[in-house]
């Protein structure tokens, strides 16, 4: 039925409808200004500026991230969208990419500053710096002990052949040894000076042997001397064979009983 | 027909020396005194009055003092005849065996080359002694006599005692010994008191005493040596550090200066026999070498010039030109050399090791330690001629025998030893016999023998 209308007059239907509702509209808002279409943009204009990016750090490490005291690391860094780069820890203003060696001296977090228009940026990277393996031993001063102290543990006895000075193989590296540790001893306690005694076995005559442990003596201090020993600091005794550190008549006390022993001078 | 004579004359000679060697020189005949040794026979010596008291001491002392001169074999009293002579008057040609008659005591059973015989009196309050001593072998009373002297002592058993060693003493001297020991002094180390320190005894170790009080630190004072003139005992101490030479008045105890040179050692002194020279060992130029200075250690001069260690310098009594040392390096051995340093040779014969050379008072004998024949270490006393280098042991195997120093009557020697464990000092016979042990206390080492 409805397709039985004709178009017209369903049209003239809604236009009356609609003149209805804009007269009912109309009625409720008296000072409305009249509705205006928005001005047209000018099509020639340029295409409006994107906002400015932040400053980003790609990459800021420290390769290795852990070293040896008085070992060296690499920092690395790259950068972008920035105008002003500087990382602390007196490493200073660098460029946008690069890499600078650093030796800290200790545990460090480096901390890498970026500023651009579009803002700044930080990133850090650490380097953890560890005791060295075989520390220097003497740092600390209040630890160096007494000289007796030192002598005794740091100084090892040069062992001798019956009625010999020669410095065998195994006196000389004891004797080496002891160069090194006097040299310590000497940088921490600059006044002393180490007595050299030489001792001999109870077979020979208690005369001769007194001769004989004197040059045993002498023969440590010159070996000792040639090893950068400072001469002054070292003086000789002999005890022939009175002080025994054993009173066994066998081979293996004769042999404790030919020997150097070092003591603090007087 | 002169050359044969003085090819003949030769020959003699060459046998003669020859001769000498073999048997005059013997050194084993030398130590026991076996060429002429007297044989004393000594009577009891009687006396009446308040004199009579003191006679058994008497005796006693004049018997042991020269029996321990091991100059003379005595002849023992169980054998004498019935009859003991007391004054010369007492001697007769004849006596029938009973006594009065040399020949009484030549003769078997006694057989004395010698009689001493005597008496003593109590004169003014006085011990007054008559000895005598006659040739038993003579038949003339009047030459058979040998000696006859007088002596006057305090009326008292010390006064007997004193007269009867001035009596032996005389005897002795008679005989060509160097007196009796009477008087003499043993010096030796003795850590006693704790610390090793000089001290003094009697010959027969008596009186000892304590000569220097250091208290040096361990080895403290070591190796001393006496002054022929008996006033001075030079010694090596640590007491100042370092082995030094110090020296020190026998009779007060007092210190004397002597002026050490620099060096790490000086050590092992011994005197001049005119007591004003001292040898010693020094290290002031390197190895231990030896010099010589005047008795205060002033004006000292190196002496030798060798790479070696040389120690215990000793020069010879009678000719002070020569010098003993103990030297290496490799096995010690005992030298010789000139008082300027030539003519150094060795004097042992290289086997073992030797060591403490001690001059006879005659010049020609050395009393030293020596290893030969034992291991290393195992030291026993040695007697040579040093002209001959012939040499015997004196003793043997008990412990370790060293440093044997000869008396001044040239028969005893004074050694220590570790025959008894600790170090301790003895004296014997130069013939090895008659060994008696003078210290107990402590350990006793390095004795040397003094004229006082």
């Amino acid at each position: 039925m409805r397709n039985y209308l004709p178009l017209r007059l369903w049209s003239a239907r809604w236009a009356l409808a609609l003149l209805l509702i804009v007269a009912v509209f109309a009625a409720g808002c008296h000072k409305k200004p009249p509705v205006q279409p928005p001005p047209a943009p000018a099509p020639t204009a340029p295409p409006p500026a994107p906002p400015p990016a932040q400053p980003t750090v790609m990459e800021f490490s420290a390769e290795p991230s852990s070293i040896e005291r008085g070992q060296s690391a690499i920092l690395r860094w790259s950068v972008s969208n920035a105008t002003d780069i500087s990382i602390d820890n007196g490493v200073g203003t660098v460029p946008a990419s690069g890499n600078r060696r650093v030796i800290p001296s200790d545990t460090t977090t480096y901390t890498l500053r970026a500023t651009g228009p579009g803002g700044n940026i930080t990133a850090t990277a650490t380097v953890t710096v560890t005791a060295p393996a075989p520390p220097p031993p003497p740092p600390p001063t209040e630890n160096k002990g007494t000289l007796e102290s030192r002598i005794q543990s740091d100084l090892k006895d040069a062992y001798f052949d019956y009625d010999s000075n020669n410095i065998r193989g195994d006196a000389r590296t004891a004797l080496t040894t002891d160069a090194e540790a006097l040299k310590r001893i000497f940088a921490d306690f600059p006044n002393a000076t180490i007595m050299i005694e030489g001792n001999c076995d109870e077979r020979g005559s208690a005369e001769y042997n007194l001769g004989l442990g004197d040059r045993r003596a002498s023969a440590a201090k010159d070996f000792l001397v040639s090893q950068g020993v400072p001469a002054d600091k070292l003086k000789t005794i002999s005890y022939g064979k009175e002080r025994p550190v054993c009173t066994e008549s066998n081979e293996s006390c004769w042999q404790r009983n030919r020997h150097d022993h070092f003591s603090a001078g007087q | 027909m002169k050359r044969n004579i003085s090819v003949l004359i030769m020959l003699t000679a060459l046998l003669i020396a020859a001769a000498a060697t073999l048997f005059g020189q013997d050194i084993q005949a030398w130590i026991s005194g076996a060429s002429g040794k007297p044989a004393l026979a000594v009577v009891d010596f009687r006396a009446s009055g308040p004199a009579s008291g003191f006679m058994s001491a008497f005796n006693s002392t004049l018997w042991n003092d020269l029996q321990n001169s091991g100059l003379f074999e005595m002849r023992p009293k169980s054998m004498y005849p019935l009859n003991n002579p007391q004054r010369p008057e007492d001697i007769r040609p004849e006596d029938n065996h009973q006594g009065y008659a040399l020949a009484d005591w030549s003769g078997a059973p006694v057989n004395a080359s010698h009689l001493a015989f005597g008496y003593a009196a109590a004169q003014n309050g006085v011990f007054v002694l008559y000895g005598y001593v006659d040739d038993a072998r003579q038949a003339n009373a009047q030459s058979a006599q040998l000696l006859g002297q007088r002596y006057a002592q305090d009326l008292n058993e010390e006064g007997a005692i004193k007269a009867a060693h001035a009596f032996a003493n005389d005897i002795i001297q008679k005989f060509g010994g160097n007196g009796s020991l009477l008087g003499s002094r043993i010096y030796f180390i003795s850590d006693r008191t704790g610390t090793n320190e000089v001290w003094a005894m009697d010959w027969d170790g008596g009186n000892q005493k304590q000569l220097t009080h250091l208290r040096a630190k361990p080895p403290g004072s070591l190796y001393p040596a006496v002054s022929p003139d008996g006033t001075r005992v030079a010694f090596t101490s640590y007491a100042y550090g370092t082995p030094r030479i110090m020296m020190v008045d026998t009779l007060s105890g007092r210190i004397l200066p002597f002026y050490n040179q620099e060096a790490s050692l000086n050590a092992t002194p011994s005197f001049t026999p005119d007591s004003k020279q001292i040898y010693y060992a020094s290290t002031a130029a390197g190895l231990a070498q030896i010099y010589v200075a005047s008795v205060n250690g002033q004006g000292f001069r190196r002496v030798s010039f060798r790479d070696a260690i040389e120690m215990e310098p000793k020069v010879n009594p009678k000719n002070p030109n020569i010098l003993l040392f103990v030297s290496g390096p490799g096995n010690q051995q005992i030298y010789q050399m000139s008082s300027n340093g030539a003519d150094i040779h060795r004097v042992t014969n290289g086997e073992g090791e030797a060591a403490n050379p001690s001059w006879n008072p005659d010049g020609q004998h050395i009393a030293f330690s020596w290893t030969r024949g034992y291991a290393t270490g195992n030291f026993n006393v040695f007697v040579m001629d040093i002209g001959s280098r012939q040499f015997v042991q004196l003793t043997s195997g008990a412990g370790r025998n060293e440093n044997p120093v000869w008396a001044p009557d040239g028969r005893h020697l004074v050694f220590m030893s570790t025959r008894a464990g600790r170090h301790q000092i003895y004296t014997m016979l130069a013939d090895g016999t008659q060994v008696k042990q003078l210290t107990t206390q402590g350990t006793n080492r390095f004795p040397v023998w003094g004229v006082q």
